[in-house]
């Protein structure tokens, strides 16, 4: 997933004049099918979710979003996503770094590995942690000896989110940095510019979209994760009850209308963020446009 | 996972960009704690299975069938993403319509709906009194606790995958290629088949895998859906669930480890192809 | 973005890890009263809602020490797992004694754990019953009428449910009483059962949403608690609960898990809150909350609710948990037999 280099910076850029443009009638077919598989996949499920959490009344709405457990998860999902989401980001532009400065044997296959977490099945993913710091597991008795809790305590929620959200940011601005090369940097360095300075001013403004993009993704995933969530939680309500596992508990409460809206709120944490960077890209647009003008 | 040696290739012994050990070294620390260590786990496990039984449990008639409905409602899933992701992030990117903001905006929401939820909500939409499903059911066409259940919870959480991969490229688009290809006199049809999709492959073949690798591991949202009839519709991950439920540990590691090879060497061939395809554009501009 | 508040950005994100430490330290402080963890499955979570509130009441007043007691409920066999894997529960309230039995196999639990407590340790039990669509229309009245050609059954998978699996032991003594113990016929009879369900979901309560919320299926099999449950909670008018001839006595049973305890400290307390489920209270509680007392006397304030029937028993028909596990639902036990291609 690349990013996108001044992105919104002149909105009407990629509109192509009439010539290498598309019949209206091709145009207004592609639309069509476009925000039909948007509906159809997309809308109606957020439609259903909307519609259940207020069949009870708004007031149960209220109550089930400002219940002590619904706070509870919401605290622990948010130190999750904010432990789990700056690591990966660092991680994420450190690797883009040594994949797309420079050329060395097994890159490929480096690339492959960052890509596996996408393909592991999230109840392995929080298998493997058991298996590691579970009782029974690899390093269980080292653990336990020195009193420290891994599994079914805050810490291994947090490592088993970052597992599954590793890729986001290193997938996102990888390609657009490979894309970019090496030219600028080169340039900055032979004006005698040094090491983190050139990163700092030369390469993440040219990269700053797709990492804003990379950083939201990472973040809807770390807030949305169920399954391996699910499996090193312990699910103790009030104490490792993520929002998504807090959904789950009411869902089998038979509390459906409670449930959807506790669905609903992670969605508007979501969109919230992406709010955040409807307004950075308006800013930014702003700024550039004030930039041609000058 | 050792066998892999890192080293810079004489050809760019002389870059100065700085940063490159720094750099490679954190990363690879950073994932052999958060990636590594956790998959070798997986084989250490499944390793105190002789292989016989290792053997016996991989290719269980069930596993086998499960294998099937896994890797196969995967791929149509991740197809229909391709096309339909393509089409979408056109229209996003070269189109004005009213509603493209939000449009836009909702793209992004299959990854921060707990994939439980998305599972009660299609399933609620597409079974028999679903607001779909009740419109398909006098057609005889079956979605919830069927096949095709499976790919509509797949399509949906791979979604974002595709459009947000090939969005960026068809913003890069040079102009003067279309231009040149109109001058030519080439139909805008013939433009797009000949010129534009070649250009957007490698991106669309790098959502198409990781929609496709999120499918094959995807369980919270397909158990709401699928029925799990064992033979028909029951995934791989379940079995992995039902190994568990028997305290076999070992087992479900096999299973996994099989799950976990086959994604790795698809990811592998697919970066491979992909790498392969930069390099002759690169060569040829 | 501008150049300004990139540089902030080092300083924003080791303001959020620090928040996150905190938080996280935060969370793992505990105050003084004493706290008790409870790991139990699915339905009992109503039950001990009502349950843990009457018995920090009691102990506070016997005590003059404040408990608070932590609910942790999943599928039987997960949470069994979690147990085994390191959660620190100080007591277990699972729904088969399997799950117990795997416990103490990673020796947390004492080998005669049953003998602890009255009654097989078994505070409460319950059965399997048929809830059905109201004035049940396909007339479903015993499990041969669930073969019959138009009916479709809903019940979870025992594969991944503890539920399910009495569920299916209950049919398979039924078959068995109704052939003269006939292995070969109990097996057809649960074959051409299963063939009669269409939607196989992994936990109890999926299944109950399947029937009520999907209204798939004529029949589901369920908890009795959980079918009183469903009518209560979700459609009182909707649906009818039938008691077939014959069922099986469930019996959830409950343990300390010792090795918790001993290092916590919590044995006196933990064990004060396993006997209390068995004072006339928490036994009206149980059965308030659908659940069979065994305490005769409070199970006669509630006979108008559970009607008495004919119930196999685990120990005494399918030879205890074991035994059953192997031979039904180990892989390529009779109910994988059951879902073998070409059979």
């Amino acid at each position: 997933m690349a990013g996108v280099v001044n992105y919104h910076s002149s909105p009407h850029k990629n509109v192509r004049e009439k010539h290498i443009n598309e019949a209206t009638w091709v145009r207004w077919s592609l639309i069509s099918i476009a925000v039909l598989f948007i509906v159809i996949m997309i809308v109606l499920p957020l439609a259903l979710v909307i519609v259940e959490s207020l069949q009870k009344g708004f007031a149960v709405y209220i109550d089930a979003i400002t219940d002590s457990d619904a706070f509870a998860a919401l605290k622990l999902t948010l130190i999750t996503a904010l432990i789990a989401v700056p690591l990966n980001t660092v991680f994420g532009v450190l690797v883009a770094w040594a994949v797309s400065k420079f050329k060395f044997r097994g890159k490929q296959i480096l690339l492959t590995l960052i890509d596996l977490p996408f393909a592991v099945s999230p109840v392995i993913a929080g298998l493997v942690f058991v298996l590691m710091f579970g009782a029974q597991g690899y390093f269980g008795p080292w653990l336990a000896d020195h009193d420290i809790k891994v599994i079914f305590a805050v810490p291994g929620i947090i490592i088993a989110t970052m597992f599954i959200t590793v890729p986001f940011v290193a997938r996102e601005i990888i390609p657009l940095m490979q894309q970019q090369g090496i030219g600028e940097e080169e340039a900055a360095i032979s004006l005698g510019a040094k090491g983190f300075k050139v990163f700092w001013y030369v390469t993440l403004p040219n990269i700053k979209w797709g990492l804003l993009y990379g950083i939201i993704l990472c973040n809807a995933r770390a807030m949305g994760e169920f399954g391996a969530v699910s499996v090193v939680s312990g699910h103790i309500r009030g104490r490792t009850n993520t929002l998504p596992l807090h959904v789950e508990i009411l869902y089998n409460e038979y509390q459906f209308s409670a449930a959807f809206a506790i669905a609903s709120l992670l969605m508007l944490l979501a969109i919230f963020t992406l709010i955040v960077k409807a307004i950075v890209e308006w800013k930014e647009g702003l700024q550039s446009k004030r930039e041609s003008i000058e | 996972m050792s066998f892999v040696k890192f080293k810079r290739k004489r050809s760019s012994a002389r870059s100065i960009i700085p940063g490159f050990r720094l750099t490679l070294g954190i990363s690879m620390f950073y994932l052999s704690i958060i990636v590594f260590i956790p998959l070798a786990i997986i084989f250490l496990k499944s390793f105190e299975l002789t292989f016989e039984q290792f053997w016996a449990a991989v290719t269980n008639a069930r596993v086998l069938a499960s294998y099937r409905v896994s890797f196969i409602t995967a791929l149509c899933a991740a197809l229909i993403n391709t096309f339909f992701g393509l089409i979408v992030a056109w229209v996003l990117v070269r189109y004005q319509f009213p509603g493209k903001k939000i449009i836009d905006a909702l793209v992004d929401i299959p990854f921060a709906l707990p994939t439980a939820v998305a599972g009660i909500a299609l399933t609620a939409i597409y079974a028999k009194n679903g607001w779909i499903g009740s419109n398909l059911e006098p057609l005889g066409i079956k979605v919830a606790y069927a096949p095709l259940g499976i790919i509509v919870a797949l399509t949906f959480i791979g979604i974002p995958f595709v459009v947000r991969t090939v969005q960026p490229v068809i913003e890069d688009l040079e102009k003067d290629m279309e231009e040149a290809a109109v001058m030519l006199g080439a139909y805008r049809f013939r433009t797009f088949f000949r010129i534009i999709l070649p250009t957007l492959f490698p991106a669309l073949l790098t959502g198409f895998t990781l929609a496709f690798a999120r499918g094959i591991g995807e369980y919270g949202s397909v158990v709401f859906i699928s029925g799990n009839m064992p033979l028909k519709t029951e995934i791989s991950p379940l079995l992995i669930m039902t190994k568990l439920e028997q305290y076999d540990y070992a087992g479900a590691t096999a299973i996994a480890a099989v799950m976990l090879i086959v994604s790795f060497i698809l990811l592998l061939a697919i970066n491979l192809l992909q790498w392969r395809m930069n390099r002759r554009m690169t060569s040829n501009s | 973005m501008n150049m300004k508040s990139i540089t902030h950005l080092p300083k924003i994100i080791v303001l959020a890890l620090l928040i996150g430490v905190l938080g996280a330290c935060g969370t793992a402080t505990n105050s003084g009263s004493i706290q008790l963890l409870n790991v139990s499955y699915d339905p009992t979570r109503e039950l001990y809602v009502d349950f843990n509130e009457a018995f920090a009441k009691y102990w506070l007043e016997t005590t003059n020490q404040e408990v608070t007691i932590e609910q942790s409920h999943g599928g039987s066999g997960k949470q069994g797992r979690a147990v085994v894997d390191g959660l620190e529960a100080d007591v277990v309230t699972l729904a088969l004694g399997y799950d117990i039995d795997a416990i103490v196999d990673a020796e947390l639990i004492e080998s005669d754990w049953q003998t602890q407590f009255d009654r097989n340790s078994a505070p409460y039990t319950s059965t399997i019953v048929f809830l059905v669509r109201k004035g049940n229309p396909k007339n479903i009245l015993d499990w041969n009428d669930l073969i019959k050609d138009d009916v479709e059954v809903i019940t979870p998978n025992p594969k991944t449910s503890g539920g399910a699996r009495w569920n299916y032991l209950a049919a398979w003594g039924y078959a068995l009483k109704q052939n003269n113990n006939s292995e070969d016929a109990a097996f057809q009879f649960v074959k051409e059962l299963f063939k009669h369900v269409p939607v196989l979901d992994t936990g109890a309560r999926g299944s109950t949403t399947t029937f009520v919320e999907r209204e798939i299926g004529d029949v589901l099999l369920a908890w009795e608690n959980e079918a009183y449950l469903s009518i209560n909670e979700l459609g009182p008018d909707q649906f009818d609960i039938v008691y077939p001839s014959l069922s099986i006595l469930a019996e959830p049973p409950v343990a300390v898990v010792d090795k918790v305890v001993d290092k916590r400290g919590t044995r006196e307390v933990a064990e004060a809150y396993l006997q209390y489920l068995y004072t006339p209270e928490g036994q009206k509680i149980a059965g308030d909350n659908y659940y069979r007392p065994t305490d005769p006397e409070v199970a006669a304030q509630f006979s108008d609710q559970f009607p008495e029937l004919e119930l196999l028993e685990i120990y005494k028909d399918f030879g205890g948990w074991k035994e059953a596990q192997t031979k039904h639902f180990a892989d390529d036990g009779v109910f994988d037999q059951i879902y073998t291609p070409g059979s």
